[in-house]
């Protein structure tokens, strides 16, 4: 049996390899970011072609962030992984897959663009919503969000609720608690995905606050128009990173170093940072951020990093088990 | 009878290689991956799974999970197995169409069913409005998601049952009513004992999808702890937070509940058709030890 399948796979093998003679990477990616990497690889692919004269082929798989981790960890042969947030790709070092210094490796914490939380209102923004605390007040608003233990969006959301309400004078983690505490309390239902919330909201016309990331009020405004609603920059918000990272055992076997690396450098290049900020993402690269400034404006952030000491750490005060998360919903 | 016939193995040979058939592939497709999920639990301690599967928020999705799957299998009980006479005992124009609806939950996708139905009943939907009025909220409480499990089951009993329904012929019931039976008398005492284990199956298959179904409950149930997570939305969580064993622990309560009551549902339904056969055959109504000592002497 066993001899039987290796046989088929190397015959498998075997054909693609003769059928294409051309290396090939495998991208391993989350949910959203397909339309990014759409527009990206045919980038890189020119711009490898015009390097080496070599022409690859870039192939994407996108799920849930935390999905993808687990499938490159069970054997998915990913050369490179771009994620949604570092929690994934540290799950990944931790397996020994992928460098335990990855962010390191690459500029900028190794995540080549960022986004952030803001709000998405009704049009005219009738509840007067400018910042957390409004969202905080008991039952003065209904709030949508993905849900924060199980989606990368939610858990954003909370972190950034969390990371204001400690930045308040006298804020403290006991504030904080409480503060997320009525935040949560005017959230009728959590979404079932960052989408999924946004149908909710949009289409269902259920509640008067949505938080997401930036780059997904572009997308709103594409799929449902921009009659209906408004973007609020809250005063402080989190700063979402992307981490990238390259699959150190995969590319070892494949011998697709070279070319993993190139293909996650040039996402730096200016070529990668604009198509990132054509797709809603704040580029790292200053000149191409000026570029684009009217479709970001300027807003404060404080990283995962500064303000609870890395994603491990907060993910395990606040969506472990016990965590702050299911305090809250304890105490109810 | 012919008891040399009935000691071979049937008319048909074969019977070995069947037989063999159908353990391997049990095997490799149920009781490999279901043996490996209760192994995996084995690395943690009694202690620790016991803390995971009795946590109040597991607590909650229990109630929930297994709740709104009694309560969806019991009503499509009911109405499937008024859908199931109306399609088999009358003509009615459109009654192919009508009959090939009921099959629509199985091939839509769960997600689109989910999606769907909440768009629906969410207070500004076409039917949710309506609700609203009435102050009857469905989308994004328990009440979800037995709607979306009521969708999602539909086909189970109507299919289980007609076949069965077809095999009783109507001049049964008219020869009821010539012996003086009321119309009542002949649906409790003729009719329902025929179809009642085939209704019990009908019944335990909706139940058993209910208990697993995921696509299209997350979608509407609304996901609050406590309140309105199900079990499997648990399980993904923990998943999502790398919890493997945690997850793993869930699953082997879902899985231990889950046989449990599927045991007791298929000794009730083997009590129900041995009786059936035992009064068809004129004894007195067996008891129901008696009928379990004979569904358990079956081969």
């Amino acid at each position: 049996m066993n001899k039987f399948s290796s046989l088929l796979l190397a015959a498998g093998l075997a054909l693609a390899t003769g059928a294409h003679a051309q290396s090939n990477l495998l991208n391993v990616s989350y949910d959203v970011a397909r339309d990014v990497y759409k527009d990206y690889n045919p980038l890189f692919e020119k711009h490898w072609k015009e390097k080496t004269g070599e022409t690859v082929e870039i192939r994407q798989s996108h799920a849930g962030s935390s999905k993808q981790a687990r499938a490159v960890a069970d054997g998915l042969e990913a050369d490179v992984v771009t994620m949604n947030q570092a929690t994934d790709v540290d799950f990944l070092a931790e397996k020994g897959l992928v460098a335990t210094d990855y962010a390191k490796r690459f500029p900028d914490n190794a995540s080549p663009y960022t986004s952030t939380m803001v709000f998405i209102v009704r049009k005219g923004n009738p509840k007067g919503i400018k910042d957390w605390n409004d969202i905080a007040k008991p039952g003065a608003v209904q709030l949508i969000i993905p849900h924060p233990k199980n989606t990368g969006n939610g858990r954003y959301s909370y972190l950034a609720a969390w990371g204001y309400a400690l930045k308040q004078p006298g804020g403290n983690d006991q504030t904080a608690q409480e503060f997320v505490g009525n935040w949560l309390k005017n959230a009728p239902l959590f979404g079932s995905g960052g989408r999924d919330a946004t149908t909710t909201f949009m289409q269902r016309r259920i509640g008067d606050v949505l938080v997401t990331f930036e780059s997904e009020a572009e997308l709103i405004a594409k799929e449902f128009g921009r009659g209906g609603f408004e973007v609020v920059y809250p005063s402080l918000s989190i700063l979402a990173e992307f981490p990238v990272a390259i699959v150190e055992k995969v590319v070892d076997k494949k011998g697709t170093r070279e070319l993993a690396r190139a293909y996650l450098e040039y996402l730096w290049s200016k070529e990668g940072q604009e198509n990132a900020a054509k797709n809603y993402l704040r580029p790292r690269d200053p000149e191409v951020l000026k570029k684009y400034a009217s479709a970001f404006p300027p807003i404060k952030t404080f990283t995962i990093d500064e303000m609870f000491g890395g994603w491990s750490k907060a993910a395990a005060t606040h969506f472990k088990d016990g965590g702050t998360f299911d305090q809250i919903y304890a105490q109810k | 009878m012919f008891p040399a016939a009935a000691k071979r193995d049937g008319v048909l040979p074969g019977f070995r290689l069947g037989l063999g058939y159908t353990l391997t592939y049990l095997t490799l497709l149920v009781l490999i991956p279901l043996a490996g999920m209760i192994l995996f639990t084995g690395q943690m301690s009694w202690g620790d799974f016991w803390a995971t599967a009795s946590s109040e928020r597991a607590l909650a999705s229990y109630r929930v999970t297994f709740g709104a799957s009694l309560g969806a299998a019991a009503i499509n009980a009911l109405f499937g197995l008024i859908v199931a006479w109306v399609l088999v005992r009358y003509p009615f124009p459109g009654k192919r169409f009508v009959d090939a609806l009921v099959d629509l939950p199985f091939a839509l996708p769960t997600a689109v069913a989910g999606i769907t139905l909440a768009t629906l009943y969410a207070e500004n939907g076409w039917i949710g409005q309506h609700l609203a009025k009435l102050g009857i909220q469905v989308a994004f409480t328990p009440l979800g998601i037995v709607v979306a499990l009521i969708f999602v089951t539909l086909p189970f009993v109507v299919r289980t049952l007609q076949p069965v329904i077809e095999d009783i012929e109507a001049e049964v019931e008219e020869a009821a009513a010539t012996l003086g039976a009321t119309r009542w008398q002949t649906f409790t005492r003729v009719l329902l004992p025929g179809i009642f284990p085939a209704w019990l199956t009908g019944f335990t298959l909706a139940f058993s999808r209910a208990i697993g179904e995921f696509g299209s409950v997350i979608f509407i149930a609304g996901n609050m702890p406590l309140i309105s997570e199900i079990t499997p939305l648990l399980i993904i969580s923990k998943l999502e937070q790398y919890d493997i064993l945690g997850a793993t622990a869930l699953a082997v309560v879902m899985l231990v509940i889950s046989f449990v009551m599927l045991l007791v549902i298929n000794l009730l339904q083997w009590w129900a058709a041995s009786r059936h056969a035992k009064s068809r055959d004129g004894d007195a109504p067996a008891d129901a030890a008696d009928a379990l000592a004979i569904a358990g002497g079956r081969p």
